[in-house]
């Protein structure tokens, strides 16, 4: 125990020091992010993720947004278990025939009113696998789309900034 | 080992085919009735099977293509069957090698040739709403046109008996992860039967890959799999190259090697986070998420990319490294290899971690090696794998001066495949040290010629899950003909079945996540 709480001491609080090359811009999303989510959200911003058929690379972004440098949860934005309780749908794609049911009862899920990101390259026009028999392109093929994050993949910068966009 | 066996069985029945690179890769031909027995063969020489896939040659005018690939140490040896079109089918090797039921109910679903004496004939990857006559991967299949949805039923594997319950998870599920769906059959608390359903993320990739120029290949190479870019594009370039005959500059192997090793410290520090998180101890995945931002922070600012997506292209890398560069990984695995030391004490230390990553999840060396699993799951579980070793590119072939050395355990436990990962990103980080210390001066990058027609290259490449393997043939016109992707999921999933059975249903997650296989990957 005594090792844990030395290397909790020792490691501090690091949401507080970014690398200079984001520090600004995530700040400033941030700051923007939680007045908007205060404001229409009231303090609270629950996403539920859809990967509909993403390579994962995606994701991996999406969970370093939970990581402690970035913490989306310090914006008053976290990740839910349930479409039930979901304000905003992040969907990372392109999406496949295979999971295109499986998007469709997600989306039917989320209680009105809700919104919807595409994320990635794949996730708003279907990126290198455009359309085929197994792809059908991007989110907004099945659903429809507020907001798109290009990037492939997005990093947790650009997805914060994409996420602010989506809300105001 | 593996080619003498052969011809001592087989004698002049088995022919030699030449068009396949590299040489020493060899690959022989043997009559349709002989497939199954040179399985028996290779059995018997101790040899793992490493993937089983058709190819449609039609175009060459000569039908459907069908091939098994086994592995033995460091040799690979494949075995070609030519079937008709006509007559499309294939004696199995299931009952030879567990792992070919899958790889064959694959090639039934996508190429549409039976294997006569699988026991498993149900789709997988298509789903019961394809037509049944959809088979993407032959050559008169349309793959831009949609296909239409059509009734049917997919037979799971049901369990009776008093107080037998099935729990359905996925495929989207809670997490933020990839999509696939699992069936578990338990009685209380304890796991009886565990079936997956894959195939969600199924995109068309290796068809769509006949569509791309080479070049262009190496970007969905590089997007099979997200988290292992770096592996795919090597295991790409790699047997395009040795079809080209192309000599790739010493020092654009070694800058793969580079981003090899970084590619696995990231990935490993992250899935020694989450296990420690599925067992309720958060303090692990936030320290080591903040070492794993880190890594990927280094990587943007150095080659401009966070995951090293398309820095590997044929014939080299398309990014350098200088002085400061280097000076920077430096300092950097300075910081992180002391954190990660007290980090590591504090997880050896911890009772009640132990007492979940311990005897939980266990696959044991001889089901291991009954499933041919490879990668980070063979190694927990006492298998000594690993194509840095057994199969190596520059730097890896200097083994007297990296001394590699690959952990092996043998409890096959949750904490044996967190140890595993443990144990190599320490290596890892020695690495990349002695590569940045002696990495040699020159080019990084050299023209790559097309391939001639009917040629077919092999690579092997050890990403961070395991062996990745790749398989390309040209068509007469020297286009993609048919690429053939292995990622190590694809024979590692099957484990985790075995893994799960009698431990409780919550200790699902923590196995799960020991496992830690690409959907994507697999799915293709």
């Amino acid at each position: 125990m005594i090792r844990i709480l030395s290397q909790i001491f020792r490691t501090g609080i690091v949401t507080e020091p970014l690398h200079p090359d984001i520090e600004t811009e995530v700040r400033g999303t941030g700051v923007r992010l939680e007045e908007t989510i205060r404001k229409r959200f009231r303090r609270s911003l629950t996403i539920r993720q859809v990967d509909a058929g993403s390579c994962n690379g995606c994701e991996l972004e999406i969970h370093a947004m939970n990581n402690p440098i970035y913490n989306c949860e310090q914006f008053g934005m976290h990740f839910t278990a349930s479409p039930r309780f979901a304000d905003l749908l992040l969907v990372t794609g392109p999406v496949t025939r295979n999971m295109e049911i499986a998007l469709r009862r997600t989306y039917d899920a989320v209680p009105s009113p809700k919104l919807v990101v595409a994320v990635g390259d794949c996730g708003c026009n279907g990126g290198i696998f455009g359309e085929s028999y197994a792809s059908l392109g991007g989110i907004d093929k099945v659903i429809p789309v507020d907001a798109c994050i290009p990037g492939c993949p997005p990093s947790p910068t650009v997805l914060l900034n994409g996420i602010l966009k989506a809300l105001q | 080992m593996l080619k003498e066996a052969l011809i001592s069985v087989f004698g002049s029945e088995a022919r030699f085919d030449e068009s396949q690179h590299p040489a020493s890769v060899t690959a022989c031909i043997v009559p349709r009735d002989k497939f199954a027995e040179a399985a028996k063969v290779m059995k018997k020489s101790y040899a793992l099977l490493a993937a089983e896939w058709a190819t449609d040659e039609t175009a060459f005018g000569r039908g459907h293509g069908i091939f098994a690939c086994y592995r033995w140490g460091g040799e690979y040896l494949i075995v070609k069957t030519e079937v008709p079109a006509d007559d499309p089918w294939f004696p199995s090797l299931a009952k030879k090698f567990v792992a070919a039921s899958r790889f064959e109910r694959q090639i039934q679903s996508l190429m549409g040739i039976t294997p006569v004496g699988n026991p498993d004939s149900r789709p997988w990857i298509k789903f019961e709403d394809w037509p049944a006559d959809a088979w993407p991967l032959r050559k008169t299949f349309d793959a831009l046109k949609p296909m239409p949805r059509v009734k049917g039923e997919y037979a799971w594997i049901r369990a009776e008996g008093e107080g037998v319950y099935e729990i359905p998870v996925g495929p989207v599920h809670a997490g933020i992860i990839e999509p696939g769906h699992f069936r578990f059959q338990a009685v209380g608390e304890d796991v009886i039967n565990l079936e997956e359903r894959l195939g969600y993320v199924h995109k068309g990739i290796e068809k769509k890959f006949e569509s791309l120029s080479w070049d262009e290949g190496v970007r969905l190479a590089g997007r099979i799999s997200g988290d292992t870019t770096v592996a795919h594009s090597i295991a790409y370039c790699m047997a395009l190259e040795t079809m080209t005959v192309c000599m790739v500059p010493e020092r654009a192997h070694w800058i793969r090697a580079l981003f090899l090793e970084r590619e696995r410290i990231a990935n490993h520090l992250g899935d020694i986070g989450a296990i420690c998180n599925d067992a309720a101890f958060a303090f692990m995945l936030y320290q080591l998420g903040r070492l794993k931002e880190m890594i990927l922070c280094t990587n943007l600012r150095l080659f401009g990319h966070r995951f090293i997506m398309d820095r590997v292209v044929p014939g080299g890398v398309a990014i350098d490294i200088d002085a400061s560069g280097k000076e920077e990984i430096l300092t950097e695995l300075e910081v992180l290899s002391k954190d990660f030391e007290r980090l590591v004490t504090i997880y050896d230390e911890n009772p009640s971690l132990e007492d979940r990553v311990r005897d939980t999840g266990i696959l044991t060396p001889e089901q291991a090696r009954e499933l041919c699993v490879v990668g980070i799951v063979a190694r927990a579980s006492g298998l000594n794998l690993d194509c840095r070793i057994f199969n190596p590119f520059p730097p890896y072939d200097r083994q007297d001066w990296m001394k590699l050395e690959v952990p092996v355990l043998i409890s096959g436990d949750v904490h044996a495949r967190a140890w595993v990962r443990i144990q190599e990103v320490k290596e890892s980080v020695r690495i990349i040290r002695k590569i940045l210390e002696d990495m040699p001066a020159g080019g990084i990058i050299t023209p790559v010629s097309q391939p001639a027609p009917d040629t077919s290259g092999f690579a092997a490449v050890e990403g961070w899950r395991g062996e990745i393997i790749y398989w390309l043939q040209s068509g007469p016109l020297c286009e993609i003909n048919r690429c053939m992707v292995r990622d190590p999921s694809s024979l590692n999933w099957l484990g985790l079945e075995l893994a799960v059975l009698d431990n409780i249903v919550p200790d699902f997650p923590l196995c799960n996540k020991s496992f830690n296989q690409s959907y994507s990957g697999h799915d293709l």
